[in-house]
């Protein structure tokens, strides 16, 4: 495992102020990925923009695990109807 | 320096308690939160000002001193001067939203007021990877027909990048590293570009294939013959078939538009033929079309 492709949970917890346990949870909802390896865990840093965002929302709005879970999928939801709206502006464009 | 009502800005009048503020508060930052709408820079400049709003209005220390010095700020300095020597500071920390804003997250009112934000900062600051940019290209349709490297300038720095040819209006590629630097050793953010593509050509694009209309004179429907139709980077000669109806449509393979990353490769152009009918007829052709109507009776 290339160690600068991942940081370990404690790490990145620390840096964010939060605790482990609600990684550990957004892990268990599926809301982000985790590499598991000699008794640590690490958060690969591709996941990291997606993790540091479900952070700002918890800790911005205060909104709670479930929520965040909520929140995620329509956020997803809005920018796959936004690329849909550009792919069928660009489509239109064929009539104006 | 302009005043900044933060009391119109949570929507609260000045007698609201502070609960009603921190109802306000989050209500408003729901709404207007940057990871909640992005790459919207109004809404980001919206949340900016309702954090700074809640910084004041939410603590009331602050509060009371922006209370009565508000209008009159340039005066809130010597008030503190006078102040200062008789109290010891015991300012709560608070959380300031920071991460998505370029430069100062506080207006110059607020730092002028309250001498800047470096007493708000804490410890989600601290961060592994730097922030992601956003930027937007705008560009010409003939721009993207073939790849090309172009300099941009984000945050004062110059990154040259290479413009595949057929990217797409409304696509973003990202460039890794080129964000926000990383801190305590960690990696760049990244730097997502936004293409604007702006079509001033007579071609109508869809995905990789070009659209395109042609005039088409009434004897060379009828009977056939060559013309000559424009592509995107030429012309060629396009032979029409006799009896041609108006709004054919023909397809010229490989004269579309490039595939995007996939180099050589390129979709159709479709030409429709638009018919045009004589007019101002003179009284020979007159006479010939009443003839050639007879023979069709």
């Amino acid at each position: 495992m290339k160690q600068e492709e991942y940081i370990t949970i404690e790490d990145f917890c620390t840096s964010h102020n939060i605790a482990s346990e609600f990684v550990i949870q957004l892990y268990d909802m599926g809301l982000i990925d985790m590499v598991f390896q000699e008794n640590l865990q690490y958060l690969p840093l591709n996941q990291l923009p997606k993790a540091e965002k479900i952070v700002r929302l918890h800790l911005d709005l205060e909104i709670n695990v479930q929520g965040l879970g909520v929140v995620t999928e329509l956020l997803d939801r809005i920018q796959d109807m936004q690329n849909e709206i550009t792919a069928l502006h660009n489509k239109l464009s064929r009539y104006e | 320096m302009k005043f900044i009502d933060y009391y119109k800005i949570l929507g609260l009048d000045k007698n609201a308690d502070q609960s009603q503020i921190k109802k306000a508060y989050r209500k408003m930052a729901r709404k207007y939160h940057p990871d909640i709408n992005p790459n919207d820079k109004e809404a980001e400049l919206k949340f900016k000002e309702i954090n700074e709003a809640n910084e004041v209005l939410g603590d009331p220390e602050k509060r009371k001193k922006y209370d009565k010095y508000g209008k009159d700020w340039q005066h809130a300095e010597e008030f503190e001067k006078a102040q200062r020597a008789g109290r010891a500071s015991s300012g709560q920390r608070r959380q300031a939203y920071s991460q998505q804003f370029e430069g100062s997250d506080f207006s110059d009112f607020f730092e002028s007021m309250f001498g800047g934000a470096g007493g708000f900062q804490n410890s989600r600051r601290t961060r592994f990877r730097g922030q992601d940019y956003n930027a937007e290209l705008k560009l010409q349709l003939r721009d993207v027909y073939k790849t090309h490297k172009q300099t941009l300038t984000v945050n004062n720095k110059n990154i040259r990048i290479t413009v595949p040819a057929g990217i797409e209006n409304g696509q973003t590629i990202k460039i890794s590293g080129h964000g926000g630097p990383g801190h305590q050793g960690g990696p760049n953010g990244d730097l997502y570009i936004t293409f604007s593509i702006d079509n001033n050509t007579r071609f109508k694009r869809d995905g990789n294939h070009l659209y395109s209309t042609v005039d088409l004179d009434l004897y060379t429907s009828l009977l056939g013959g060559e013309i000559t139709v424009d592509t995107f980077d030429g012309q060629v000669k396009l032979k029409v078939k006799p009896e041609t109806k108006n709004g054919t449509t023909v397809k010229l393979k490989g004269k579309g538009f490039p595939v995007y990353k996939k180099e050589g490769v390129y979709g159709d152009l479709y030409v429709t033929y638009n018919l045009i009918t004589p007019t101002n007829l003179t009284e020979k052709e007159k006479a010939l079309f009443k003839e050639l109507a007879e023979l069709r009776k």
